[in-house]
């Protein structure tokens, strides 16, 4: 009531004191924090929610969905999943896919991001309107096609099958090349009067600088390929090469047993939830800070 | 002297721009295998396959696999068959979910980057924390919560039932909104012309059902785990736009509303433009959370283009139909992106050429 009153007058008035200037402006404030805070308990309890409900019984699952009490903590979720199911394989998979895809495209982005930036070649200009032709396309329109053509190479139903393809980043190729042209190449230039050849430049020279790009590009392959899910479904159908995605997507239509067995399933989704939580939380000022540095490093 | 000097300079240069040229190439090798086998040649497969007679047995570059035209197209669109109707209803599904959550993701993204861009505002680091961390997590483990929290006793009907409101069981209500809320109205029965024609296999009344309360749950994810991304995206748009601007129009006298509908949106207009078209690209191309959630049901209410795409190849070996779904969303994606470029540019150089006559006729 008092925020009104005092504002209608400060509109008509060229000069308010600094009392009536005030009033208003934290009346507002207030209101901006109770928006923020309703809104974060929305973002976050339903993780809360996730966490307390995976040490709660079936029952108590059911019955008492909102409660962040269980009546009874059991960990009988926790044990099913690690000594009678194949949650440890998956998780295993994921890890070695997750590591060897980040490796990967960590070195295959910042071979190609130097070079269409850095070195003048034949056909530069046409790789790199190639790379913007495919970074268009859809991800969705790939299923079938790289389904097509993994078993024509003979390599469904493998490692190589779930790794190889995931290294193809047309993305992560363009950050590097737009960080290589932020970054001045003088320093380059004097180690190549040094006499430094190409590879021996870029990686005792150019890959130390590039570090802050290097993390962007690790935190997203890293992200990107540990919840990847569309691509293990097309390139392989063997058990024991399912990923965490794809065993908890099984998991979630009824794959074990019977019931709904929602703290199985949600201990599941903790879980495979904590690699990339932890992922973020290092990383949590290069993600947020400033969020123009991000984009333009 | 002269040209002594010139010959070994000139073969100098000559032999370092060879020896970069060699070595670009080897830079950008394993790049362009990596891209050109497992993007350009699938694509190119797959466009094959979508004009042949495959069905999924041996190579479809074998002798026995014969170029059938436009079948595959035809039958999708203009077929009248049971496979005309699962397209229709799972674009309009798509469509659907397309109209909800791109306005609303863009909007609170929006006003989430402004809240939590406040120079004064205790916090900061916590709030933007809780808004961005549902985009890190996979869409499987979201999923499989969402599940859980929209069962009939779950947590979202728990909250529901503080005002009196007994939710349904979201995942397994097909009827669509648009028919709930007619049915409110006394609206039962479609209207004859809406009931008797149609578009792509399904009736208009169909087409109107809106999204079913299963979708629903569906377009309250896709916002959940999306606006935290776009938030990020704003707020450093936001972070780059001078505070002169404003402190500028506050001295001037306009209240918090007025700067940001005045100043900061248009200033915003290319990331408001970068979060609509990445919006418009993701929301058609949903597939994991239907093939974890749902698998397309209740009553094919959650089947979109791509889950169908995936399930009439893998599951029911109509590879050619399939690879077709795919290259119709391909091209509506085309579309709807080339679409939403023309309306946003329009909207931007009409005020400017009244700007430009106006200034004219003030010189005059």
């Amino acid at each position: 009531m008092s925020a009104t009153t005092t504002a209608s007058p400060t509109t008509t008035t060229p000069r308010r004191t600094v009392t009536e200037r005030r009033r208003p402006h934290r009346a507002g404030t207030i209101a901006v924090y109770v928006v923020l805070v309703v809104i974060a308990v929305a973002y976050i309890y339903p993780f809360l929610i996730q966490v307390v409900t995976s040490f709660k019984t079936d029952a108590e699952a059911q019955q008492n969905a909102l409660s962040l009490f269980p009546r009874t903590w059991t960990t009988a979720a926790y044990q099913k999943l690690f000594g009678s199911s194949d949650f440890p394989l998956w998780f295993r998979n994921s890890l070695i896919v997750t590591v060897c895809v980040t490796a990967g495209r960590v070195f295959v982005d910042s071979l190609a991001g130097y070079a269409l930036s850095r070195l003048r070649f034949f056909g530069r200009s046409v790789a790199f309107a190639a790379l913007v032709a495919v970074m268009a396309v859809p991800g969705v329109v790939l299923l079938i096609p790289k389904f097509l053509v993994i078993n024509q190479l003979g390599i469904y139903n493998s490692f190589v099958g779930l790794i190889v393809p995931l290294i193809a980043d047309a993305a992560g190729i363009f950050i590097m090349k737009n960080f290589f042209e932020s970054i001045p190449a003088s320093v380059e230039e004097a180690a190549r009067i040094d006499g430094a050849g190409t590879f021996r430049l870029w990686w005792s020279i150019v890959l130390p600088m590039a570090t802050p790009a290097l993390i962007t590009i690790t935190i997203l392959a890293f992200q990107g390929s540990w919840n990847e899910l569309s691509h293990f479904i097309v390139a392989s159908s063997d058990a024991r090469l399912f990923t965490l995605t794809k065993g908890v997507a099984q998991l979630a239509s009824g794959g074990l047993g019977s019931g709904t067995q929602y703290p199985l399933k949600l201990a599941a989704a903790a879980i495979m939830t904590i690699p990339v939580a932890v992922l973020f939380f290092v990383f949590q000022r290069r993600i947020m800070g400033t969020g123009a540095g991000a984009v333009k490093e | 002297m002269t040209a002594v000097a010139a010959g070994p300079v000139r073969r100098r240069k000559y032999r370092s721009v060879t020896r970069r040229n060699g070595a670009g190439w080897v830079f950008i090798a394993p790049a362009v295998v990596l891209l050109v086998v497992f993007l350009v040649v699938p694509v190119l497969m797959a466009l094959w396959v979508s004009f042949s007679d495959w069905r999924g047995r041996g190579s479809p570059l074998a002798a026995g696999v014969s170029f059938v035209g436009f079948k595959n197209y035809s039958t999708l669109l203009l077929g009248g068959g049971l496979t005309t109707a699962d397209l229709g209803t799972s674009l309009r599904n798509n469509f659907y979910y397309v109209l909800f959550v791109v306005p609303v993701q863009t909007v609170l993204s929006l006003v989430l980057a402004f809240l939590v861009n406040r120079r004064m505002l205790r916090g900061k680091g916590f709030f933007r924390t809780a808004y961005y961390f549902p985009s890190v997590t996979s869409s499987v483990a979201i999923t499989v919560l969402w599940l859980f929290l929209f069962t009939s006793t779950g947590a979202i009907n728990g909250v529901l039932g503080w005002v009196g409101w007994h939710g349904p069981n979201w995942f397994s209500e097909p009827s669509g909104l648009i028919h709930l809320l007619l049915g409110k109205l006394g609206v039962q029965q479609p209207p004859g012309p809406l009931a008797n024609h149609g578009f792509v296999g399904i009736s208009w009344w169909e087409w109107l059902a809106g999204p079913s309360v299963a979708m629903t749950a569906f377009i309250l994810m896709a916002v959940f785990t999306t606006s935290g991304t776009f938030m990020l995206l704003f707020l450093a748009a936001l972070q780059s736009i001078p505070a002169d601007v404003d402190e500028a129009a506050m001295m001037d006298g306009a209240t918090a509303f007025q700067r940001f509908r005045r100043i900061t949106v248009p200033m915003l207009r290319p990331t408001i433009f970068t979060v609509v078209t990445l919006g418009l690209i993701g929301c058609w191309q949903v597939f994991d959370q239907i093939y974890t959630g749902t698998q397309g049901g209740p009553g094919k209410t959650t089947l979109t283009p791509a889950f169908l795409s995936y399930q009439s190849a893998f599951n029911e070996q109509k590879w050619g139909s399939g690879a077709a779904v795919a290259f119709i969303l391909f091209v509506i994606i085309v579309v709807f992106t080339v679409l939403q470029r023309l309306v946003l540019r329009e909207r931007d150089t009409v005020p400017r050429r009244k700007r430009f006559v106006r200034g004219e006729g003030g010189t005059r």
